[in-house]
């Protein structure tokens, strides 16, 4: 694309300008890739170099270290204890005990079948003293993986540990040599909610994020990667086991017997793109514009009307949403009313029945969300519409500017400045936006050209909410649920990392402060 | 002088004009406002209209009943909407007192503090973020269910299952906190105070708002969990919250016998929700914009 001078580009007639601007956008798209994906290298080689440097520093203490520190390398916290610091080392030292208790009498056992997630199955025994025979079961698959990715962490953590004691013999040691005093376990406890008060306060919310996120990210990652589903649960009816790339082969191939899932995949990612994109857009301008309305001058009993669409936000949305979603019944309310007045003479299906009235259902539920989300745009425009300083509105009045221009020149660009990040973040929060959906229209009507092996899917079904009913209904296919979660999170960080790069808006943070 | 006249003249009559056509601008705003005003409140005011309807038990295709009485909310009473109450009840107000704990710390921390982890902790934490949360869904059920934690146990392992992660959350506070001066902070420390006085003696008073904002959303969050209370309570009548049951009510087998009482049960779960939320209605906009804003 051939780029203009600032000179040349104010030259341009109107409707160039803007198709200039668009093009300039996707231009930048390619650029914004590469220059994610050179982070990403650029991290990944900085990783490898910062490990070199640390396996350098461990040596070298070794080798410059006197005995407690060297002694320190078998026995952790040695050389605390031997300094004086006994509240570390005898932490050091509980946790080294504790580690290696725990690997010898479990975590050895977990990771030697952490390969295979278990040889003996539930199998048939024949039971002598009741002549019958019964099930004994073997091996559990969930549990040897669960425990094995445990064991990872805790090998990890004790890594991690262990650097950390070197360490400390290091600093100690130099500290020494300076000859300055130690801290004393007394110094350690006051430090807690002094100069390291921010360990203090991260080590409960790090702890449950580690533990309820973390850990089961990962154990779902790998599960994308086993045959785990209702059948093959691992330990009722049959163990699992690692499959490899199958199922993202299943997925995204489209020919074979895959053809079903890639097509439907194909099929509601589309429809959540758009989906996405609608809902995200409709409630901006239009919460923007009510939020104008309201602010203008001149409008009497501006808290009643922000109260009264407060409302939506006020009232739990799954009481609202069902309610709505049996208004739009075909014997609902609004068909009872439409009836009333004669407008029609038969009732509408607005949530449709056949794939043939598909569109409506879609409409529908774009619809229903602009009554859900315009309340929340309306409170955030509100917010910066009154940032924005007057003066440029007066000026702007003394030049001539008509209403229009001033929106369009002033209100907007302002607008879309200040709330880029927040426009990233509802996108991908529509596109995983469960509740309206599934409780407006539960993803009906249904599609059955697209229904596939992996459960029914519907016309205005989301990737998250066919996520759900994979889990949830007969054949529960967890590793497909799993593809699934894992795709949507690819797509999602594209997005992300494509618009990061593009945005005018990456504010630095310190800039608040 | 006569031209100076007709020059006033013609600004007067432009200026009338501009008033005429700012009047007929903001009647047709009024128009709009009014019309938006009856769209937001019809659902609210038909299933406040529904809840009293007792000829009928089934969703029907007029709004006013023919005969009024309270007889949904006696059936309510002698269902099992009170125990899901209760549960959500008791859920809420832990998690809000939890939660709030955890969300003040993160913030506060990532705020304040210039630690060496700190900006990779907070790309990390928008990389999970990007995960689908109900990913993580399928484990825990199965882990709190080898823990007794579901079905008609259900309370304690949605608590668990919503405080845990709610580190996630910072952001609005953090943006919060930004805006306190650094140099309040440096002047106490320079006094003498520890990082915990000044948290305690000087953020805290400062940040009544966000604090007011953290509880209230943290509060009003479990009435409306729709997810993950159906997954960990596998639809237990004991261990539902009002989100579940109520859904249930409305499925296609139940509809004709509870279509009323769910609109009754709606009206008494919204109605001291909205009430909490339009008293911090304040607050709840402050965090929004705010959050909105410094992203």
């Amino acid at each position: 694309m051939k780029r203009y001078t600032d000179m040349e580009y104010l030259r341009l007639s109107k409707g160039r300008k803007l198709l200039y601007k668009i093009a300039a956008f996707f231009c930048a798209i390619p650029r914004a890739l590469k220059n994610g994906a050179l982070g990403i290298v650029r991290a990944i080689v900085n990783f490898f170099k910062s490990i070199g440097l640390e396996f350098a520093d461990i040596f070298n203490t070794f080798v410059n270290g006197d005995w407690k520190t060297k002694l320190s390398y078998l026995f952790m916290g040695f050389g605390n204890i031997a300094r004086g610091q006994i509240l570390r080392g005898l932490l050091f030292l509980l946790f080294e005990g504790v580690f290696i208790f725990y690997m010898i009498f479990a975590g050895a056992k977990w990771l030697s079948m952490l390969p295979s997630l278990g040889k003996v199955g539930p199998h048939e025994v024949y039971n002598a003293v009741l002549d019958t025979h019964t099930t004994e079961y073997g091996d559990n698959s969930f549990k040897i993986l669960l425990y094995g990715v445990l064991t990872l962490f805790f090998i990890v953590a004790f890594l991690y540990t262990w650097r950390v004691n070197v360490r400390q013999n290091k600093i100690a040691e130099q500290i020494l040599k300076s000859g300055k005093p130690l801290k004393s376990g007394k110094d350690d406890l006051r430090a807690l909610v002094d100069d390291n008060f921010h360990k203090t306060l991260l080590a409960l919310p790090m702890t449950g994020i580690l533990i309820f996120t973390v850990m089961p990210i990962v154990f779902m990652i790998l599960v994308a990667f086993t045959n785990y589903s209702g059948s093959n649960d691992g330990y009722f009816n049959a163990l699992f086991t690692w499959v490899g790339l199958e199922n993202f082969n299943t997925v995204l191939s489209w020919n074979g017997s895959g053809g079903v899932y890639s097509a439907t995949f194909g099929e509601v990612l589309t429809w959540t793109l758009i989906w996405a994109f609608f809902a995200t857009f409709t409630n901006y301008f239009l919460g923007m514009f009510v939020a104008m309305m309201i602010n203008k001058k001149g409008i009497c009993l501006k808290k009643v009307w922000r109260t009264i669409l407060v409302l939506t936000i006020a009232i739990p949305q799954f009481i609202s949403l069902l309610y709505v979603s049996k208004m739009f019944d075909k014997n609902g309310i609004v068909n009872g009313l439409l009836m009333d007045l004669g407008l029609i003479s038969q009732n509408i299906d607005f949530w449709g029945s056949t794939a043939h009235d598909a569109l409506l259902p879609r409409v529908m539920v774009i619809i229903i969300n602009i009554w859900i989300g315009i309340p929340y745009l309306m409170l955030i425009a509100t917010g910066i519409l009154l940032n924005i300083p007057a003066d440029l509105y007066e000026s702007a009045k003394i030049d001539g500017a008509s209403g229009w221009k001033q929106f369009s020149k002033i209100t907007l660009p302002y607008m879309l400045f200040i709330t880029g990040p927040y426009l990233l973040t509802s996108f991908t929060g529509n596109m995983n936006n469960f509740n309206v959906i599934y409780l407006l229209t539960g993803g009906n009507p249904i599609n059955n050209a697209a229904s596939s092996a992996a459960g029914s899917v519907g016309y205005t079904d989301l990737l998250i909410t066919w996520l759900f009913k994979i889990t949830t209904t007969t054949g529960t296919k967890y590793y497909m649920a799993s593809v699934i979660g894992i795709l949507v999170f690819i797509v999602v960080a594209i997005i992300s990392l494509v618009v990061y790069n593009v945005l005018p808006s990456i504010k630095n943070e310190e800039d608040f402060q | 002088m006569k031209k100076q006249e007709m020059e006033a003249q013609a600004a007067i009559k432009q200026h009338m004009g501009l008033k005429a056509s700012a009047r007929i601008s903001n009647t047709v705003i009024y128009v709009i406002l009014v019309l938006m005003s009856i769209i937001w409140l019809i659902p609210f005011i038909c299933i406040v209209l529904q809840s009293f309807r007792t000829e009928s038990t089934w969703s029907v295709g007029y709004i006013l009943p023919k005969q009024w009485g309270f007889q949904n909310y006696v059936d309510l009473w002698n269902s099992n909407f009170k125990r899901w109450y209760l549960n959500t009840f008791i859920i809420a107000l832990i998690v809000a007192a939890i939660q709030t704990i955890i969300v003040l710390c993160m913030s506060y921390t990532l705020s304040r503090f210039r630690f060496k982890l700190r900006k990779s902790l907070m790309k990390f934490m928008l990389i999970l973020g990007m995960f689908p949360g109900m990913l993580t869904m399928i484990i825990l059920y199965r882990v709190l269910k080898d823990l007794g934690l579901t079905e008609s146990h259900a309370v304690p392992g949605l608590v668990l299952v919503y405080v845990a992660s709610s580190g996630m959350g910072y952001y609005v506070s953090k943006g919060f906190f930004d805006t306190i001066p650094k140099s309040l902070d440096e002047a106490a420390r320079v006094d003498g105070a520890t990082r915990a006085q000044v948290l305690y003696k000087i953020i805290l008073p400062l940040a009544k708002p966000i604090v007011i904002y953290t509880i209230l959303t943290a509060f009003m969050a479990p009435w409306g969990d729709f997810v993950f209370a159906k997954y960990v309570s596998f639809e237990d009548p004991v261990g539902m919250n009002v989100a579940v049951g109520l859904w249930k009510w409305l499925t296609p087998d139940m509809i004709n016998q509870r279509y009323t009482m769910f609109c009754a049960g709606g009206v008494i779960v919204a109605v001291p929700v909205a009430v909490l939320f339009m008293c911090l209605q304040k607050y709840y906009v402050e965090g929004v914009t705010g959050g909105a804003v410094k992203g």
